[in-house]
């Protein structure tokens, strides 16, 4: 149990992680459990309004950025398992509000208290090494929002060191977009397929057998075209290695 | 040239199966990105340096009547010119107008993305005038009748062996039996053409890096120094340049200078930069007799002050195409008009329209690389996101899409309902993907299927699980 005075956080479930892989959520809130921390769930988040606002559907964002403003008033720290979402709170909240003072000051408020995962762990809970054992050569993709918005690059680096038997083969262009990029990848499938196609080989190519990264958006997209192109390598968050968290089936790995 | 932004899907496609543009791209994709970084890596005050750019630009910006006035008086004082044009037309009008008044049948032509943006050369050739372009680049693609596809290095659509054929098929004076196999002897034959037309050239027209106000210079940079022989060498020089090049200062000039470079081509200096003030005086040894200035607007001013003004920072220096992934998959003509890559997709809304550019800033991942290379920090970004927003606003995007957007996000307001229906969802899909852990095909996600497989839910959503978890007693709270 965690100590009295232990941080209250808000988990920023995601709705991928919700739907698709709530491995990660439970990954994620063991690794806040471990750092200390006392981890709600609030029921009134569904999304972070992303994909309305990517879209230039400003009105709807709005108004799902207010349900998630609302639902997380209360807790002193909101962690998302996804630099993208994070960032969507973090960076996008406050110019989503910028005509609006009110509303402005509370989105500013929430920015200052939210964190994605690997960020929140080691930069604000000061971890510095996990207790997994994960014998595996793997290679890590830095999903973009997290990199570019957030400053995620060496964190998820710095813990996964500490896994026992993890090897790090890392490729030369991991800071390449993927190609997911939201409804981007519905929209133009064949560009997105050149890049989710470059990044499957590009793995194909670090001769690793695991793809790790810190955004579902991602790997997924990565999982279904390495998946596609018959090449085997296992694709799962890194809060689930991290966590040791590692025996549910791999992302569109058969389950049987 | 007529935009065909409005096809970019069928564009990008014809471009990704296209080998040889392929091969071209793949080269460019890893080789401007490296030499920028080695540049920058020598340059420890790069960042700050972004910060001064920006700094410069801004302020320029801010007062922009104020350096306008000020550039034209001190251009009329030093001997030149100034001609105001505000759109494509006018421009095109008065450099006709000039290369009349001096009876010009042929002129030479430094790269100028203005000059592209006005169709110049199209209207030249109309009525009598051959435009020579003196870029090797632009030369090339001048020869194939092509729009530029990269807004420093026009030609790199094309690999060697295109070039080589392209100067076969145009030089036929020369030795058929001559080796075109080096990227050497390629320049030598360009040279050796072009040298004769610098000459017998009656006017030269170059486009601008920066137009300086208190000197009223203009400075271009090239690498071939085919932009001092376009503006010294003929009776008269034309400078074509949008009224954002200004800057208050030689000073302010030469720090944005460091940082096109750099951001550019990965140099550190341009081979040659060119400073060109006012016609040739008493005394000078070269020089051209008139200088004129044709400050275009065409849709800038418009831009100042709103959601867009930041895009007047550019410096055209392409680092932004140079990282974008979507640029190298698919390549500048895809774009469809002058402009391609990230300061594409803002720019050419503004200048052509969203209803024929709409698809521009759409086709982006939002994965931010173009901003954080962009030498004046341009969010360009944000700025696609406000076209997109305009689009919605106006209705412009597919019904389709916006009808399931907006059921998605009537259902993302009501959370409990959301919560049955996703769990309803990952049940059904869970189940059915049990065995193989993906689907090859789904309905409604052709768009994902097509080309990658679908992963299957676990079947669970994590907040029934959670409830579960907390009914039981095993969470923390
Ligand atoms: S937007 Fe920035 S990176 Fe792109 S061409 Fe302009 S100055 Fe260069």
């Amino acid at each position: 149990m965690p100590e009295p005075s232990a941080p209250r956080v808000g988990l920023l479930v995601t709705c991928l992680v919700d739907l698709f892989r709530p491995s990660v959520g439970f990954a994620a809130v063991a690794l806040l459990e471990r750092a200390g921390c006392a981890v709600a769930v609030p029921q009134a988040q569904t999304c972070c309004g992303q994909p309305a606002y990517n879209s230039g559907d400003r009105g709807d964002a709005k108004a799902i950025a207010r349900q998630v403003i609302a639902a997380f008033a209360d807790y002193d720290y909101v962690v998302a398992p996804s630099g993208s979402c994070a960032g969507m709170v973090k960076v996008h909240y406050p110019q989503l509000f910028a005509d609006e003072p009110d509303m402005r000051a509370r989105a500013e408020d929430l920015a200052t208290r939210t964190w994605e995962l690997l960020s929140f762990l080691v930069d604000v809970r000061g971890m510095s090494e996990v207790a997994a054992r994960w014998t595996k050569r793997a290679t890590y993709h830095d999903a973009c929002s997290g990199l570019r918005e957030l400053g995620v690059k060496e964190q998820p680096r710095r813990l996964l060191a500490s896994v026992h038997g993890l090897c790090l083969a890392e490729m030369p262009g991991a800071e390449v977009c993927c190609g997911f990029g939201g409804t981007f990848c519905v929209k133009y499938p064949e560009i997105s397929d050149k890049m989710v196609g470059d990044k499957a080989a590009e793995i194909a190519a670090s001769g690793a057998e695991a793809v790790l990264a810190g955004d579902l958006g991602c790997l997924l997209n990565i999982a279904g075209k390495l998946s596609r192109l018959g090449i085997r390598a296992e694709v799962r968050h890194v809060a689930e290695v991290l966590a040791g968290m590692t025996d549910a089936p791999a992302i569109a790995a058969p389950r049987r | 040239m007529q935009p065909t932004s409005r096809d970019f899907p069928a564009n990008a496609r014809a471009g990704l199966v296209d080998p040889v543009l392929q091969r071209a791209l793949g080269l460019a994709r890893t080789g401007f990105p490296a030499r920028r970084q080695q540049a920058i890596a020598r340059l420890p005050e790069f960042e700050a340096l972004r910060e001064e750019g920006r700094r410069i630009k801004d302020h320029t910006l801010a007062n922009l009547d104020f350096y306008l006035e000020r550039y034209e008086a001190v251009v009329i004082a030093t001997g030149g010119h100034v001609h105001w044009a505000r759109d494509a037309a006018e421009a095109r009008d008065r450099v006709l107008e000039i290369c009349r008044s001096v009876g010009a049948t042929t002129v030479a032509k430094g790269k100028s993305m203005v000059a592209e943006e006005i169709a110049l050369n199209e209207h030249l050739e109309r009525h009598g005038i051959a435009p020579v372009e003196t870029d090797l680049g632009e030369y090339i693609i001048q020869l194939r009748h092509e729009p530029p596809s990269h807004i420093i290095a026009p030609a790199i659509h094309l690999m060697k062996e295109q070039v080589a054929d392209t100067f076969r098929a145009a030089h036929q004076e020369l030795d058929p039996a001559r080796s075109l196999a080096e990227p050497r002897q390629l320049c030598e034959e360009a040279r050796t053409i072009l040298r004769p037309r610098f000459l017998a050239a009656d006017v030269g027209i170059t486009g601008a890096n920066f137009l300086i106000a208190e000197t009223g210079s203009s400075i271009i940079v090239t690498n071939e120094g085919n932009g001092d022989l376009s503006q010294i060498l003929p009776r008269v020089h034309i400078v074509l340049a949008g009224i954002e090049k200004l800057v208050p200062t030689l000073e302010d000039a030469a720090t944005l200078l460091r940082l096109l470079a750099r951001s550019a081509t990965g140099q550190e200096f341009s081979t040659y930069t060119t400073v060109s003030t006012g016609p040739r005086r008493p005394g000078d040894r070269d020089g051209p007799d008139e200088y004129h200035v044709i400050l275009l607007d065409n849709g800038r001013s418009a831009l100042l002050g709103g959601e867009f003004h930041d895009m007047l920072r550019c410096l055209r220096c392409a680092a932004c195409l140079n990282h974008c992934p979507v640029y190298a998959a698919v390549g500048g003509h895809a774009y469809g008009w002058v402009y391609p890559g990230p300061m594409g997709a803002v720019l050419t809304p503004a200048l052509v329209g969203l209803r024929e550019a709409g698809h521009l800033p759409n086709a982006s991942t939002f994965c931010g690389r173009c901003e954080s290379v962009c030498p004046v920090k341009i969010p360009l970004p944000n700025m696609m996101r406000h076209w997109r927003e305009r689009e919605f606003a106006q209705g412009l995007s597919p019904r389709a899409y916006r009808s399931g957007l907006r059921a998605w996000a009537w259902m993302a307001q009501r959370p409990r309902l959301y919560h049955a229906a996703a769990a309803l969802a990952g049940r059904g899909l869970g189940w059915f993907g049990r065995d193989r852990g993906r689907f090859r095909s789904l309905p409604l996600a052709s768009g994902w299927t097509l080309v990658r497989d679908m992963p299957a839910p676990e079947g669970r959503t994590f907040q029934s699980l959670w409830a579960e978890r907390q009914r039981a007693g095993g969470g923390t709270r």
